[in-house]
């Protein structure tokens, strides 16, 4: 009986012995990376789909477009060859940390990848992604425009498809603007400023927002000015040239500074509650933003109330009549190194959101603003009546001309330190502690201190 | 672990006394029996601490470039890290918060638990569960919810200033951050801290009272004069407990940030930026260094506070 009791004693012992232990590791933070959970690897298990034919191999995606699981089924249906599992691995920055733990630690990757075409240079630079010429990319290169082809190309190399861009335009409140004798939209900056001024003399409200988390929305008007931040070829691994103490530069961010001091836009972030509200309250009279921007602002309940079918879409206000269409955001399919079969990896990302049933489902849900030359060209998408813009024709008016005026980017291949540091003095920008020209000349020497630091040789 | 210590020093106490032969192997069974005992522990431990801790150390002595490879780079990342402005300020900004944060959340939770200690009524009990709610809410959820009631559209802050027409302050701005994550953590640790000073005033003997009181003394006195002095070691451990948490401060700030507009920066404490040197700028080498350059701090801050209390904190001794 004793014995027995002690023998329970000792178990009870070593079981909150092994509690503890467990709650010590949970709760002790100071390790370093190792701690990061990669998990297995996701390959064939965990499918957030059906497998149509059973028999065939499988290619593992990670994605996250809002209509994916159509778009995976509709490739099963018609693939007898290949499967795909899919699995959604986070919106963006989650999928992207899980990549990269997935490089770093050289298992945990997913045979192909949704990413955004600002990430590529990054991955393509640590060996992440596989050159698709040698698997046939130059077969679907005629389905798309130069511009958004150059995005995923590095010389002769292809490293992902394309399927969604970001083609830019001004979204106005037709409300407001009728209310302030805002005739005809801005088709300048200077315009866009004038008009501003007018909405807020006669006590109107903010013409737009500078957002600190849109960075690239800078990043965009900057090349919109002819500045060109960085020039980068993989061709030469080592060698960047940074220039972001421009001219252009410097004029974007003084001129947005100038909005700013004035009072004449608001500094609240994009995306967040407060400022969802806020477009839907009428507080801003523009939204300057991509194409995707009218599905994602119904998403988050734009234009379905008191709103409906105020808004209007404008060619984007330009700093001079020639300058170039720009971008944000555009997303594509990559094949990582890490894949099994790197031939059925590449017909995946080919083939995956380039049927014709998956293009509609995107651009009438207006999820994607698709880059397939097949829809962009066809009078169905040419000649449609949004009703977010209250029946105007926004993608032959705005959009499809700026896609075919977009003429491709260089990213970095350190694009989220770039956006995280241009962030951190947008805010001083918007807080009236930091001039446009100081900031640009501030962001020019992080940048290079950092690429030096990464070993590249950098030109200025 | 109390339990086990009892229950095995009874047999072997007797048995060494008595038979030194047989002794010998029942003392070597004996720890063989013990290190069984703390192998559940052992191994947990070595697994999920020592060992992720060995291997970050053994990154952070390399440093790989976007563009070079991996090489060794001995102390030179530490060197970096304890030149690195961003870092440096973030340790800055955490000290700085501590110094804020730790004497207001002390006050707070102390004053809570002398009251509660006063009362006895049923009240006190529902007040005790109220002051620890907080502590109950995931820090996630709490932080989330601190960003609706800071929203200046939704928050009861901008309807308060609203009554007045005036125009609420937004209290993640960049000059105001600060103040508004101080609200946040306080909220959040208060009660349990407060339950902690709470447990140590049950503990004194309440014959302590009759005699202070018997010798005229009122009731501002003994809380001040008795009670106060005799939790001095629970209140040391809770400004260990909120020195090293806040040193580490993360989830709060990383929580805010989508809604700070900004003012939380990539490199807001030392925390956060180690973990978006790893993850966003894919450089886990200097992420390491971080994490031990932040931990030698901490380790520092700690060895110089216990070092100055150690006639009146004997917890660690």
């Amino acid at each position: 009986m004793k014995g027995n009791t002690v023998k329970k004693k000792a178990l009870a012992a070593a079981i909150s012995a092994v509690a503890l232990a467990g709650l010590l590791a949970a709760c002790t933070t100071g390790g370093g990376p190792s701690k990061a959970s990669t998990g297995t690897s996701p390959k064939l298990t965990n499918c957030s789909n059906k497998i149509v034919h059973k028999s065939a191999p499988e290619v593992s995606v990670w994605a996250w477009y809002p209509n994916i699981k159509t778009v995976v089924d509709n490739f099963n249906n018609l693939h007898k060859d290949v499967q795909i599992c899919w699995t959604n691995a986070g919106q963006g920055a989650p999928e992207y940390t899980k990549f990269q733990t997935a490089i770093a630690s050289g298992k945990g990757a997913p045979d192909v990848i949704m990413l955004e075409d600002e990430q590529l240079t990054g991955f393509e630079l640590q060996k992440g992604l596989v050159n698709l010429v040698p698997y046939g990319a130059n077969k679907v290169k005629g389905n798309f425009s130069v511009g958004a082809w150059k995005d995923v190309s590095q010389g002769s190399a292809v490293y992902a498809i394309p399927v969604d861009g970001g083609p830019m335009g001004m979204i106005y409140r037709k409300d407001i603007f009728a209310k302030y004798g805002i005739t005809t939209p801005p088709t300048t900056w200077t315009e866009y400023e004038a008009d501003a001024v007018k909405v807020k003399a006669a006590g109107g409200p903010l013409f737009g927002d500078h957002a600190s988390n849109t960075p690239q929305v800078d990043t965009a008007l900057i090349a919109q000015d002819g500045g060109t931040p960085f020039t980068y070829d993989l061709a030469k691994p080592k060698d960047i040239k940074i220039q972001l103490d421009s001219q252009a530069v410097q004029d974007v961010l003084n001129y947005e500074a100038g909005l700013v001091k004035q009072k004449l836009v608001g500094t609240q972030d994009q995306f967040t509650t407060d400022y969802v509200s806020g477009l839907i309250a009428g507080k801003y009279a523009t939204y300057i933003g991509a194409a995707w921007g009218p599905g994602y602002l119904t998403g988050a309940g734009v234009g379905k109330g008191s709103d409906s079918g105020q808004f209007a879409a404008a060619p984007l206000p330009s700093f001079d009549p020639s300058d170039p269409s720009v971008n944000w955001g555009g997303s594509t399919f990559a094949v990582t190194t890490q894949a099994t079969d790197k031939t059925l990896a590449a017909e995946v990302a080919e083939g995956i959101y380039a049927d014709k049933a998956s293009l509609t489902n995107g651009w009438t849900t207006q999820t994607i603003f698709p880059l397939n030359q097949s829809v962009l060209k066809s009078s169905a998408f040419v000649n449609n009546k949004s009703a977010f813009f209250g029946g105007q024709q926004a993608n032959k008016a705005v959009y499809i001309p700026a896609e075919d005026n977009y003429k491709g980017f260089d990213y970095s291949p350190f694009t989220n330190y770039y956006y995280a540091q241009f962030t951190t003095l947008l805010t001083k920008i918007n807080a009236g502690t930091l001039s446009g020209t100081d900031a640009a000349s501030q962001l020019q020497s992080i940048m290079v201190k950092y690429a030096q630091g990464q070993g590249f040789t950098v030109t200025q | 672990m109390a339990d086990t210590a009892t229950a095995l020093g009874t047999h072997p106490a007797s048995v060494t006394l008595g038979l030194p032969h047989r002794g010998r192997r029942r003392l070597n069974r004996r720890s063989r029996v013990g290190w069984l005992f703390v192998a559940p522990f052992a191994i947990v431990f070595l697994v999920f601490l020592v060992a992720p801790l060995v291997y970050a150390f053994y990154l952070s002595l390399f440093t790989k470039g976007l563009a070079t490879g991996t090489t060794f780079a001995g102390i030179d990342n530490y060197i970096k890290a304890f030149t690195d402005t961003s870092f440096l300020n973030g340790v800055w900004f955490v000290f700085r918060f501590s110094i804020v944060l730790i004497p207001i959340q002390m006050l707070v939770s102390l004053a809570a638990a002398l009251v509660l200690d006063a009362l006895t009524t049923r009240f006190a009990r529902f007040a005790r569960l109220m002051i620890f709610l907080p502590y109950a809410v995931p820090v996630v959820i709490g932080a989330l919810m601190w960003g609706f009631l800071y929203s200046p559209s939704f928050g009861p802050l901008s309807q308060i200033f609203g009554l007045f027409g005036a125009q609420a302050p937004f209290l993640l701005s960049p000059s105001n951050v600060f103040g508004g994550l101080i609200i946040v953590v306080t909220w959040q640790w208060a009660g349990y801290y407060m339950i902690i000073i709470y447990a140590a005033l049950r503990g004194i003997d309440p014959t302590l009272y009759e005699a202070a009181r018997i010798d005229g003394a009122n009731a501002w006195q003994v809380a001040v004069r008795i009670k106060v002095p005799m939790v001095s070691s629970a209140l040391i451990l809770i400004l260990v407990f909120a020195l090293i948490g806040t040193l580490q401060f993360f989830v709060e700030p990383s929580i805010l940030t989508p809604v700070a507009n900004g003012s939380i920066t990539s490199d807001f404490t030392p925390n956060i930026y180690a973990f978006n040197l790893a993850f966003q700028y894919a450089q886990f080498n200097y992420a390491s260094t971080i994490s031990f350059a932040l931990g030698i701090v901490v380790f520092i801050a700690v060895y110089i506070f216990l070092f100055a209390t150690r006639k009146r904190g004997s917890f660690l001794s």
